[in-house]
């Protein structure tokens, strides 16, 4: 069974972010990137999958401009067996980004398609379930459990009430959770080898897409730092602090 | 984390995120009680070779990768000393010593029995040159093998080893034949021969969580296919073996440095005293500029050093004056992270008081700074 992964560049989650001086954005510049840590649980689903014996090949896909073809070596080097990079400097909104995977996924055809739930630098949690309903597939999001048997696959979901466990048939798309997995580091020969591994370069007007942003960023601030504490002297107080100060309860 | 992006590629710098990784999982929430321990425990051998952290360097046939590639072994160090901890370094890495000999002159079966299972993390593999009787004149050790048909019998010690306790095989310096530097050859010696014993841990200023030991030698036997290299031509292996041993301690000074300043840099904006931070202070300012430029300069001329290296030369005076600079600048900028952090500096948890001891072994082993400079005054003809 082939499995379609797909990976982001973003903003390394070490990395404090700085809001840039105009407030249109976040500072880029000489900040360290990574690959989406959502992203990363995918890629190590699938190697699981295939260290299963289950999966047969992995495709690692990705879009962004050309320097994102490090996280695809990074996925290769974690054990996808070949790269697609869906090459633009544009900036791609989820709904581009669910429409170029698809054009991806008509043409590979794969079993199944996992990605993280949302990436950390717009925490949209949206690409996904578009992929999903673009490709007339069924989903299984915030997975924390992933088991394919035969035809079908059992995703166990992390909701707010608990964990609710679907039962899909293939090919479906799975968003992963924090609790999935643990990924992997990649080893040195790993990394090594990923530089030998094919890696294909497609743009957007190959897949007869054309990134059109529906969303217009009007502006970004640093959110409000944090308040210092103070310390109550009694539970009565407390109570009467968070109904009358903060008015939480 | 900003050592230079000029001489690292794409696959160097996947290494040393991957090494981080490593680090950051399997070493820093442990490293404190290590430390503390002496040791740290033997199947982080294992899991650093099967995250191909040990073989980095080494050719693919004896399990190694990335064989030639200079700077791939300095990202990846680089990310290791991450770790805050010099003894772990040095004892993690103490095959770098001790293989380069069997993997360049050891006979095949030799090579082919011994590397792969070290890489493997199977096994530990220590180098054994230094003599209670004298380190720098190497040209004059005393541990003495005689050829008695076709076996060595060694009798001697030897000391300050690092991985000494704990190593599989030792890569050992020997007296073969007439005094002096044309006498030396190097031998194998297994763990298990009889006659071979390790005396206890030794306790240190620094690198604690690293083994040093003495060796014992009684008679121990053999067979002469543990030779490595040439019968008395044992010197020139030291000696060639010394340029990356070198290369790797100036990166751990360079290292300690960085992350001494790192820690320092982050107090002082936090620390507050006389109603605004330290780093408000001019003088700790300054004081901070200095720091950062030394260790931009050490950073920078090992990796001039490690670009010759990687371009097939044997960089002797360079190394041995970046072993020398990088050594100072470990200790000073140690001792100034120590003195900006206050009464805290003086506290374990700190950090950067390990950091301080740590420093102080770089001028010491590998060749002494006196040495060193030995060694640069004869490549200046002086
Ligand atoms: C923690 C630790 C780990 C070590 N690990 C290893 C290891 O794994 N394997 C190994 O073989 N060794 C190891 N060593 C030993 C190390 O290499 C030696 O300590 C070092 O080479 C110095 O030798 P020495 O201690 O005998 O000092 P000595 O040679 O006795 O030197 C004493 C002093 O005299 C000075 N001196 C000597 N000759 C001259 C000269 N010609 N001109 C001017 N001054 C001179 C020296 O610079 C030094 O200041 C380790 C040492 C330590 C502390
Ligand atoms: C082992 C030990 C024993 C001790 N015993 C005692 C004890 O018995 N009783 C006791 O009361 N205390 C004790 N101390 C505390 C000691 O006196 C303080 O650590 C020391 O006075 C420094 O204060 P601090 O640690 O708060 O550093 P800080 O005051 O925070 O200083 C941090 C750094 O900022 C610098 N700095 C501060 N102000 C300025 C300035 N205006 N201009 C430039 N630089 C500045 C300092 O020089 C230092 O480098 C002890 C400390 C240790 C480590």
């Amino acid at each position: 069974m082939k499995v379609l992964v797909a990976v982001k560049r973003v903003i390394d989650y070490n990395v404090k972010v700085r809001v840039k001086p105009d407030n249109t954005g976040v500072d880029l510049a000489n900040v360290k990137m990574a690959m989406n840590p959502f992203c990363e649980i995918a890629v190590e689903e699938a190697v699981r999958l295939k260290e299963k014996g289950i999966a047969s090949e992995i495709v690692a896909v990705t879009i962004g401009p050309k320097v994102s073809q490090e996280q695809l070596r990074t996925a290769l080097a974690l054990g996808a067996d070949r790269a697609i990079q869906v090459e633009t400097d544009d900036e791609v909104q989820s709904l581009d980004a669910a429409k170029m995977l698809k054009a991806v996924v008509d043409k590979e055809e794969p079993n199944l398609v996992i990605m993280g739930k949302q990436s950390i630098d717009t925490d949209n949690n949206q690409t996904g379930q578009m992929l999903a309903q673009l490709a007339g597939m069924p989903q299984g999001t915030f997975a924390s459990e992933v088991e394919v048997e035969g035809e079908k696959v059992k995703v166990t979901r992390e909701i707010d009430g608990g964990l609710l466990t679907v039962s899909l048939n293939l090919p479906a798309v799975v968003t992963t959770d924090l609790r999935l997995n643990e990924p992997r580091y990649a080893s040195l020969p790993n990394i090594m080898k990923a530089k030998k591994k094919p890696l294909e370069t497609v743009s957007p007007a190959d897949l007869g897409v054309e990134a059109a942003p529906r969303l217009k960023t009007l502006k970004v601030e640093e959110p409000q730092p944090r308040q210092p504490g103070i310390k109550v002297e009694s539970v009565e107080e407390l109570v009467d602090k968070l109904k009358n100060e903060a008015k939480v309860i | 984390m900003s050592e230079d992006r000029g001489y690292f590629n794409e696959t160097h710098e996947q290494a040393r995120a991957s090494a981080m990784r490593f680090v950051e999982r399997e070493i820093l929430p442990h490293i404190d009680d290590w430390e503390e321990a002496g040791e740290f425990p033997r199947e982080l051998y294992s899991k650093a070779a099967d995250a191909g952290l040990l073989g980095v360097g080494y050719p693919e046939a004896l399990g190694g990768s990335g064989e030639g590639d200079l700077f791939l072994k300095v990202a990846v160090s680089e990310a290791l000393m991450r770790s805050t901890s010099g003894g772990l370094v040095a004892g993690l890495g103490s095959h770098d010593i001790a293989l380069p000999p069997i993997v360049k002159w050891g006979p095949k079966a030799m090579r082919e029995r011994v590397v792969p299972e070290v890489l493997s993390g199977q096994a530990v593999a220590a180098l054994a040159i230094t003599e209670p009787g004298g380190g720098s004149d190497v040209a004059n050790l005393k541990t003495r093998a005689v050829k008695e048909g076709d076996e060595y019998r060694i009798s001697g010690s030897k000391t300050f080893i690092t991985s000494g306790h704990r190593a599989d095989y030792y890569t050992v310096a020997v007296r073969t034949g007439e005094p002096g530097h044309g006498g030396i050859s190097m031998l194998l010696v297994e763990r298990d021969r009889p006659g071979f014993t390790r005396g206890r841990m030794l306790k240190k200023t620094g690198w604690w969580a690293s083994d040093t030991a003495e060796l014992f030698f009684d008679d121990v036997r053999v067979p002469a296919e543990n030779l490595i290299g040439q019968e008395n031509g044992g010197f020139m292996v030291i000696m060639t073996n010394f340029l990356q041993e070198r290369l790797m301690l100036c990166i751990m000074g360079a290292m300690t440095a960085r992350l001494a300043l790192e820690k320092a840099m982050a107090y002082s904006r936090e620390r507050e005293a006389f109603g605004r931070s330290i780093s408000g202070f001019q003088v700790t300012r300054h004081k901070l500029v200095d720091m950062a430029t030394q260790v931009e300069l050490a950073t920078q001329y090992t990796y001039h050093c490690a670009a010759l290296m990687d371009a097939g030369k044997a960089p002797v005076k360079e190394v041995a004056m970046a072993k020398n600079y990088t050594a100072s600048v470990a200790e000073s900028v140690t001792r100034e992270a120590v003195q900006i952090h206050g009464g805290m500096g003086y506290m374990r948890e700190a950090g950067v008081e390990r950091l301080a001891r740590d420093a102080r072994i770089l001028a010491i082993g590998g060749g002494t700074t006196e040495v060193m400079k030995e060694l640069i005054a004869k490549q200046l003809k002086l």
